[in-house]
């Protein structure tokens, strides 16, 4: 297979790619560098029998492939981020050949040096909370009631039970939505910027419970154990909830210049 | 927010250990959980005009993937985490 691909991992400034010789990179082989403008590419040769567009678009949709590009992606990012701050290429960003990344480089130049700027010294940390169980959990207590009184009769009585179990369901939607609030609101004062996930799906997490918060917080480095405190202790204070925090992260939700994650 | 000292970032992507002792939050110490890994290259990330894969950005990469991810819902279940139960209290 004959690489005329060039995959990008991320942008930064310079890099030592002695600590990341033994990693492979998506396509099997070593990483190597770009440097155009006073910045560094750090870029991957990919074949485009498995890189090129058409391949793309049908490994995109294979899961194993997609797993496995995405570790090896995030593995030399996370490996380059360790020597200072970067910022990452979305997954699968392919070009053709050395030059046109130089000149990608040359002209958004200005952009990437300005989101380094925002970049260095932070990290990035995940936090996602589930509501946890309360709407099962009402529903088995009031069938428990009802269950224990036998012949308290009639229709009536189980539309009443329903309709109060449906009212405490909707209650304590409502209250689980204002405590992500609360919680995205609090752990954003630890934050130089934030920003909010899709919710993941069920099926995807595995968790039962409905995820009402899927947020991002670039943090200082230094203040990692003081977000994780804070976590805990709003974990404590929200016991319907369940909170997860992940990290540090790479930049990966913080890499544009709008704090929205996209350059173009 | 305080700006504190200028120290290179420690990149581990395992997590720290809350410092007291709460039954939460659950944190992953061990491998990345795959729906975490994609909400972060396939949403985040850099998009610049690549020469090659320009087209497949239009296409929306996040809902490309989606599709694998829906299909292969189970497999990536299994894979994700064993954060299903940690019985809550």
């Amino acid at each position: 297979m004959e690489p005329n691909g060039i995959w990008v991992y991320a942008i930064t400034e310079r890099v030592d790619l002695t600590p990341v010789a033994q990693i492979r990179g998506v396509g099997g082989r070593q990483v190597r560098t770009v440097a155009a403008a006073g910045l560094t590419a750090v870029v991957e040769d990919v074949g485009l029998a498995e890189f090129g567009e058409e391949a793309l678009r049908r490994n995109l949709e294979d899961l194993n492939w997609l797993e496995a590009t995405a570790r090896a992606h995030h593995e030399v990012i996370d490996a380059v981020a360790q020597q200072g701050p970067l910022v990452p290429m979305r997954l699968a960003t392919v070009y053709s050949g050395d030059a046109p990344i130089a000149t990608m480089l040359t002209e958004r130049g200005a952009d990437f040096r300005s989101a380094l700027r925002r970049i260095r010294g932070r990290v990035e940390w995940g936090v996602k909370a589930y509501a946890d169980r309360q709407p099962e959990a009402s529903g088995d207590s009031a069938v428990t009631a009802g269950a224990s009184r036998p012949g308290s009769g009639a229709g009536a009585a189980y539309l009443q039970r329903r309709r109060n179990q449906l009212t405490a369901q909707k209650n304590a939607r409502r209250e689980t939505l204002a405590s992500a609030d609360i919680i995205h609101a609090e752990l954003s004062r630890y934050a130089a910027e934030t920003r909010v996930h899709t919710p993941q799906a069920p099926q995807l997490t595995g968790i039962k419970a409905p995820m009402i918060l899927n947020a991002a917080y670039l943090l200082d480095s230094a203040r990692g154990e003081d977000f994780a405190a804070a976590v805990a202790a709003l974990a404590d204070q929200h016991p319907g909830l369940r909170l997860e925090l992940t990290g540090p992260w790479p930049p990966y939700s913080f890499a544009g210049t709008g704090g929205e994650g996209g350059l173009t | 927010m305080s700006s504190q000292h200028e120290e290179e970032p420690v990149l581990v992507p395992t997590s720290v250990t809350p410092p007291r002792q709460s039954r939460r939050p659950a944190i992953h110490t061990e491998r990345i959980a795959l729906v975490d890994l994609l909400d972060r290259v396939l949403a985040g990330g850099v998009v610049v005009s690549g020469e090659v894969t320009l087209a497949i950005a239009d296409v929306d990469m996040v809902r490309v993937s989606l599709r694998a991810l829906v299909t292969s819902a189970s497999a990536l279940t299994r894979g994700a985490n064993d954060g299903e139960e940690v019985p809550g209290r």
